[in-house]
């Protein structure tokens, strides 16, 4: 398989998904935090966003599911692991709380690279940091 | 409770080209679409020859939102702006990616791909995340009063 065919859908997964993180205005953090102030200035619209991306992915994922293979790949590669562990707990609690000071989680934060000012890009190198010294701990520990 | 700035339309249109973006990546590539394990799978990498497409689902990303202020979609991307100063940014970053590589997953792989699967593990990290993020703001917000 040449290499446009195995990359090319990538990029084009990502250009969708950046795009839609954009018109759902996602890429604004106080619209984020708005939505999680429950108690002052709610603003409900990233359960809608939320809503949106979860039911037309419930939808189509049986039937992605149902064929051998994907089409540009050899297998299905989905997390194996289905069992609740402390690790999710602790992990989700860290990252809700770095979520809910600045308003920005993984996709909005990369999406946000195309205005970059220097807010965005001390912010995504923090992230880089915290993700490469994490996976580094996970990886040597015991 | 006061409801500001609801958005209905493009939250709802956003969020289904974000489920069918999820979808095709499953579809074409056989991937998940959580952007903390993809990013996290560049950032330290723990597999030769599995970083290509990783690389150009992040640019991707970057290039949607371009397209989006291209096409003049993006009529006040010039007004966003960060709602804490720079100390509280790299807090936040670092928890971000502490916490995403420690809990397996983000909005995305967790919130939206592992709930469409009915994972468990998916349901009960969404909760986790969402119940810490919105004590935080309240903490901020409201216990610290700082107005963000």
């Amino acid at each position: 398989m040449s290499a446009f065919i195995r990359l090319f859908p990538a990029l084009f997964a990502g250009i969708l998904f950046g795009f839609g993180l954009s018109v759902a205005q996602m890429i604004d953090p106080a619209k984020v935090l708005n939505f999680l102030d429950l108690t002052g200035t709610w603003d409900p619209s990233l359960a809608l966003v939320m809503a949106g991306g979860l039911a037309v992915n419930a939808l189509v994922t049986p039937f992605i599911l149902k064929r051998d293979k994907p089409l540009f790949a050899e297998f299905f590669r989905l997390p194996g692991k289905l069992q609740i562990d402390a690790r999710i707990i602790v992990g989700g609690i860290i990252f809700g709380a770095g979520w809910g000071i600045a308003g920005y989680c993984p996709g909005p934060l990369i999406t946000s690279l195309s205005f970059a000012n220097s807010d965005i890009l001390v912010t995504f190198a923090a992230f880089v940091v915290g993700t490469f010294a994490a996976r580094w701990v996970l990886a040597h520990r015991g | 409770m006061t409801i500001v700035n609801f958005t209905p339309v493009p939250a709802l249109i956003g969020g289904a080209l974000i489920g069918l973006a999820a979808a095709f990546l499953l579809l074409a590539k056989g991937r998940i679409a959580g952007i903390s394990g993809i990013a996290g799978g560049v950032i330290y990498p723990e597999q030769r020859g599995d970083i290509g497409w990783r690389v150009l689902f992040i640019a991707g990303l970057v290039l949607g939102g371009f397209i989006y202020q291209w096409l003049g979609l993006g009529a006040g991307v010039e007004q966003i702006q960060a709602q804490v100063g720079k100390p509280m940014l790299i807090l936040a970053g670092l928890l971000v990616g502490i916490g995403t590589q420690v809990g397996t997953g983000c909005t995305s792989g967790h919130g939206i791909c592992g709930l469409a699967r009915r994972s468990p593990r998916s349901l009960v990290a969404t909760l986790c995340f969402m119940g810490s993020a919105i004590v935080t703001v309240y903490i901020v917000r409201h216990l610290l009063g700082a107005s963000l």
